[in-house]
C-alpha cells in the first residue's frame, strides 16, 4: 500500500514535468561497476591506528608540503577535530571513548579514491579521473576552479588554494599515485608502525578485512567501511565500533555519484527534442486561433457594416418618399393657390372692366 | 558645447543617485583589484567546506532566474499568441540580457581562473557534469538574448535593413530561448542532486530540476511586474501611449499566470516531501524555516497575486512581486547556502564578506546603470516612430 502510494505521488509528480527528470539510466541494473580489476588501495584498521601522526609527517614529506605550525610530534593537536586542507592531504582525527573499555578511537582522513567519483562526474574540464591503477587523479593544467567537486565530494575532502590569485589548485591526496607508478608503495602506508595501513589490491584487501573480523568478533564491528558506501571506494576502514561514531557518516548509501544525476542528464535529449515541436505546434495553434478570430471579426465587421447601410438606405427611402410627398402636396398646393389667385385676378379684373363700362356708358349718356 | 551647457550638465550629473552609484563603482573596482591580485582568500569568506558562496547562491543561481523574464514574456506574445503584452517584451529581453551578461561577469569573480572559462568548450568536454549543461546553455542564451535585442539598437542606429532581417529570426530564436532556458534554468537544481548528503532533506529532492524551473517561470513573471513598476517611476516620460495603455493588462495578466504557476509550485513541493516521507522533518528547527519559505513566500503570494487580479489592485500586485522575487531569492540561497551542510556545526556555516556583498552591489548597480543608458536612449519602452505597426 505505502509503496503505492509513493509511486502514484511519484507519477503525478512526474506527470507535471516528466520531462526534466527521465528515469535513472542505470536503474534497471542490479550491477554496479566495481572498479578496475587489479585496482590498488589502502586498508585503514582504526583497531590497530595508535594516533602517532607518523602518517601525516610521511605525507607531508612525500607531497613537498609547508610544514605545520606546530610539529607533527605535537599530539594535543588531535584535540580538535579537523579535516584535510591545503597543507595537509591527510589528517588523523581523535574520538575520546569509543573504543573498547573508554578507550580513544583514532582515525586518518584523506581522499577515499571512489570506484565512481563524484568529484570526476562533476567536473566540467574532466580534471579528475579514475586511474586503473586505483588513484583519482588530478590534472591542474585544465582546472577552472569553479569548485563544483569541492561541492560533489560526499567526504568533504578537496581543499582550494584560496590565496593563490593566478594558480589556484584543488588539491587532495593522490594515493601516492606517482610512487604506485614507480612500484612504491604510499608514502603514510610505508610510514605507519603500526600496520595500521595496508597497501594492495583491492579485492585483497576485502579478503583480508573479512578475514580479521572473522578471527575476532569480538574486535570489530562487522562491517567494512568503503565496501559499497557510494558505490564503493578503494581506501576500506575497520572500526571496533559502530563507523558513526568515529565520524564517517553512515547515510550515504550504496549509490554511485554518477547515478544521482543520471535521470536529469538522460533528460537532456528529450527536452531537446519534444519542447520545440511542442512549441511549434502551440504557436501554430495560436496562429491559426488569431486567424480564425481575424476572419470572425472581418465577417461581424462586414455584416455590422452591412446592417448600417440597410438601415441608412431604408432612412434615405423614407427621407425621399417623404420629400416627395411633401413636394406632391406643396406643389398641389401651389396649384391652387395659383388656380385662387388667378381666379381672384380674374374677378377682379371682370369687375374692373364691369366698372369701366358702366362710367362709360354714364359719360355717354 | 558653450560653457552654459557644460553647467547644466554637471548639474545633471550630480544627483544623488548617482553619486552613490559611483561611490559603489569606486569600492568596486578597489575589491576587483584585490580579488585579482590577491585572490579569493583575501576579498571572501569561502573555505573547504562551503566552496560556493554568495557569487553562486545570489549572482549565479538567483540571478539566472530573475533574468527568466525574457523568456517568459517573449514564448507567452510569440509563441502563446498574446499580443496584448507586445510592449513588455523588450524590456523584459533587456532585462534578461543584462541579467544573464552580469551573470557571466560575477562567474569571472568566482572562478578560481576565470581566463580558463571556454576550456570546457575547447579542452575536454565535462558531459557527465550538470554544471557543463549549465555553462553551454548559458553561454548559447546569452548570445539568443543579445540577438533578440539587437533590433532595438539597430532602430536607435538606423540601421533598418539589418533590423528586418533580424526580426524575421523571432520565432526560431523564441523556441530556441525556451529549450535553452528550460535546460539551464532545471540543470541549476539538478547541480545539487550530486550532494545528497550534504543538502537538507526537506530542500533535497529528485525534483529539484522541476523545482528550479517551475519557480524560474514565476521569477520571471514577478520581475517583469516588479520592473515594469521600477520604469514606470523613474522613466514615464520615455514610455509611449501603447506601452502606458498597455501597463496595466500585462500586470493584471502576469499576476494571474503567477498566482497559478505558484500555486502549481506550491502542490509539487507538497508532492516533493510526500514522495520522500519528509514530513516528519517540518517539526524541526530548518523545518519551521523550511514552512517560512513555503508559507510565506509560495502560498501567500499566490494568494495575494489573486485577490490583486480580482480587485484590480495594482499597488497590490506590485508589492506582491517583490514579495516573490525576495522568496526566490531566498529559495536558491537557503539550497546553496544556509541549508547546505546543515551538519556542519554553526560555527563552521558560512557567512559572506563584506566585499562578497561589496561585489555583488557592484555588479547589480553596473547592471542598473546600463539598463539606464539604454532606456533612455533607445526604444525600449516606446516604439520607435519608423517601426510603428511593424509587429513581427
Ligand atoms: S573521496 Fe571525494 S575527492 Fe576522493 S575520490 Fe571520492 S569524491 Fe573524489
Ligand atoms: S574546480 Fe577544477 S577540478 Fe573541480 S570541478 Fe571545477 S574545473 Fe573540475
Ligand atoms: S597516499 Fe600519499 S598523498 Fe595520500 S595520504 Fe598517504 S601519503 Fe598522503
Amino acid at each position: 500500500m505505502s509503496i503505492s502510494r509513493r509511486k502514484f505521488l511519484g507519477w503525478i509528480g512526474a506527470a507535471g514535468m516528466g520531462t526534466a527528470l527521465g528515469t535513472s539510466a542505470k536503474a534497471a541494473s542490479n550491477k554496479a561497476f566495481t572498479g578496475y580489476p587489479d585496482s590498488m588501495g589502502v586498508l585503514h584498521d582504526t583497531v590497530l591506528c595508535v594516533g602517532c601522526r607518523t602518517c601525516e609527517a610521511a605525507c607531508s614529506k612525500v607531497n613537498e608540503l609547508p610544514p605545520p605550525e606546530k610539529p607533527f610530534t605535537d599530539l594535543s593537536v588531535l584535540d580538535t577535530k579537523r579535516r584535510t586542507a591545503v597543507e595537509a592531504y591527510t589528517v588523523v582525527n581523535k574520538y575520546e571513548h569509543a573504543g573498547k573499555q573508554g578507550k580513544p578511537v583514532f582515525v586518518k582522513k584523506q581522499c577515499n579514491h571512489c570506484l565512481e567519483p563524484a568529484c570526476a562526474s562533476a567536473c566540467f574540464v574532466k580534471a579528475f579521473a579514475k586511474s586503473k591503477e586505483g588513484a583519482v587523479t588530478y590534472d591542474p593544467s585544465v582546472c577552472v576552479g569553479c569548485r563544483y567537486c569541492m561541492v560533489a565530494c560526499p567526504f568533504n575532502i578537496p581543499s582550494y588554494e584560496y590565496d593563490s590569485a593566478f594558480s589556484p589548485r584543488v588539491v587532495k591526496c593522490t594515493m601516492c599515485h606517482p610512487r604506485i607508478l614507480e612500484g612504491k608503495v604510499p608514502g603514510c602506508v610505508e610510514a605507519c608502525p603500526k600496520e595500521a595501513l595496508t597497501f594492495g589490491k583491492r579485492e585483497d584487501l576485502l579478503k583480508i578485512a573479512r578475514e580479521r573480523i572473522q578471527k575476532y568478533p569480538d574486535r570489530y564491528a562487522d562491517h567494512i567501511y568503503g565496501e559499497h558506501e557510494m558505490g564503493g571506494t578503494s581506501w576500506l576502514y575497520l572500526s571496533g565500533t559502530a563507523f558513526g561514531n568515529i565520524g564517517m557518516r553512515e547515510d550515504l548509501g550504496v549509490k554511485p555519484a554518477p547515478e544521482l544525476t543520471a535521470g536529469a542528464l538522460g533528460a537532456v535529449p528529450i527536452v531537446v527534442g519534444l519542447w520545440p515541436v511542442l512549441l511549434t505546434g502551440i504557436y501554430a495553434m495560436s496562429r491559426r486561433k488569431e486567424k480564425i478570430a481575424a476572419e470572425e471579426k472581418e465577417q461581424a465587421v462586414a455584416a455590422a457594416v452591412a446592417e448600417i447601410e440597410a438601415k441608412a438606405d431604408k432612412k434615405l427611402a423614407d427621407v425621399r418618399a417623404k420629400a416627395e410627398k411633401d413636394l406632391a402636396k406643396a406643389e398641389k398646393d401651389k396649384e391652387a393657390a395659383v388656380k385662387r389667385e388667378v381666379q381672384k385676378a380674374l374677378g377682379e379684373a371682370a369687375a374692373k372692366h364691369e366698372e369701366k363700362a358702366k362710367t362709360e356708358t354714364e359719360e355717354e349718356s | 558645447m558653450s560653457r552654459h551647457d557644460t553647467a547644466l550638465y554637471r548639474k545633471e550629473l550630480y544627483t544623488p543617485f548617482n553619486l552613490v552609484a559611483g561611490i559603489i563603482l569606486i569600492i568596486g573596482c578597489v575589491i576587483t583589484v584585490l580579488r585579482f591580485t590577491k585572490g579569493l582568500g583575501t576579498v571572501t569568506h569561502l573555505d573547504d567546506n562551503y566552496p560556493w558562496g554568495i557569487w553562486i547562491g545570489f549572482d549565479l543561481l538567483a540571478g539566472v532566474a530573475l533574468a527568466a523574464g525574457g523568456y517568459v514574456t517573449s514564448s507567452a506574445v510569440y509563441i502563446f499568441g498574446m499580443k496584448r503584452y507586445h510592449s513588455a517584451v523588450r524590456p523584459a529581453i533587456l532585462t534578461g540580457f543584462l541579467g544573464y551578461a552580469l551573470v557571466v561577469f560575477a562567474l569571472n569573480y568566482d572562478v578560481g581562473r576565470p581566463w580558463r572559462l571556454p576550456y570546457p568548450f575547447i579542452m575536454q568536454q565535462g558531459t557527465t557534469s550538470l554544471l557543463f549543461e549549465v555553462a553551454a546553455c548559458v553561454a548559447l542564451y546569452l548570445t539568443v538574448l543579445f540577438i533578440e535585442f539587437t533590433p532595438a539598437a539597430l532602430e536607435w542606429l538606423g540601421l533598418r535593413r539589418a533590423r528586418n532581417i533580424v526580426t524575421k529570426l523571432t520565432m526560431l530564436l523564441t523556441i530556441f530561448g525556451v529549450v535553452l532556458s528550460t535546460l539551464h534554468q532545471s540543470s541549476l537544481g539538478a547541480l545539487f542532486l550530486l550532494a545528497p548528503s550534504k543538502l537538507h532533506p526537506l530542500w533535497y529532492s529528485g525534483y529539484l530540476p522541476v523545482f528550479f524551473f517551475v519557480s524560474s517561470i514565476i521569477a520571471g513573471l514577478s520581475m517583469v511586474i516588479f520592473e515594469s513598476t521600477l520604469s514606470h517611476h523613474y522613466f514615464a516620460d520615455k514610455m509611449d501611449k501603447t506601452h502606458l495603455e498597455e501597463k496595466e493588462g500585462v500586470a493584471l495578466g502576469f499576476a494571474k499566470a503567477a498566482s497559478l504557476v505558484l500555486a502549481g509550485y506550491f502542490a509539487i513541493k507538497l508532492i516533493g516531501i510526500a514522495v520522500d516521507n519528509n514530513w516528519h522533518w517540518l517539526a524541526t528547527g530548518y523545518g519551521l524555516w523550511f514552512l517560512a519559505e513555503l508559507l510565506g513566500f509560495v502560498a501567500l503570494p499566490s494568494l495575494l497575486y489573486a485577490v490583486g487580479v480580482r480587485e484590480k489592485n495594482l499597488t497590490l500586485i506590485k508589492w506582491t512581486s517583490g514579495m516573490t522575487v525576495f522568496g526566490i531569492i531566498l529559495n536558491r540561497l537557503n539550497i546553496c547556502l544556509i541549508a547546505f551542510n546543515w551538519h556542519l556545526p554553526y560555527a563552521e556555516k558560512y557567512f559572506p564578506h563584506w566585499m562578497e556583498i561589496g561585489i555583488s552591489v557592484f555588479i547589480l548597480t553596473i547592471g542598473v546603470l546600463v539598463f539606464r543608458f539604454i532606456v533612455t536612449r533607445m526604444p525600449v519602452l516606446y516604439e520607435h516612430p519608423d517601426y510603428k505597426d511593424t509587429h513581427h
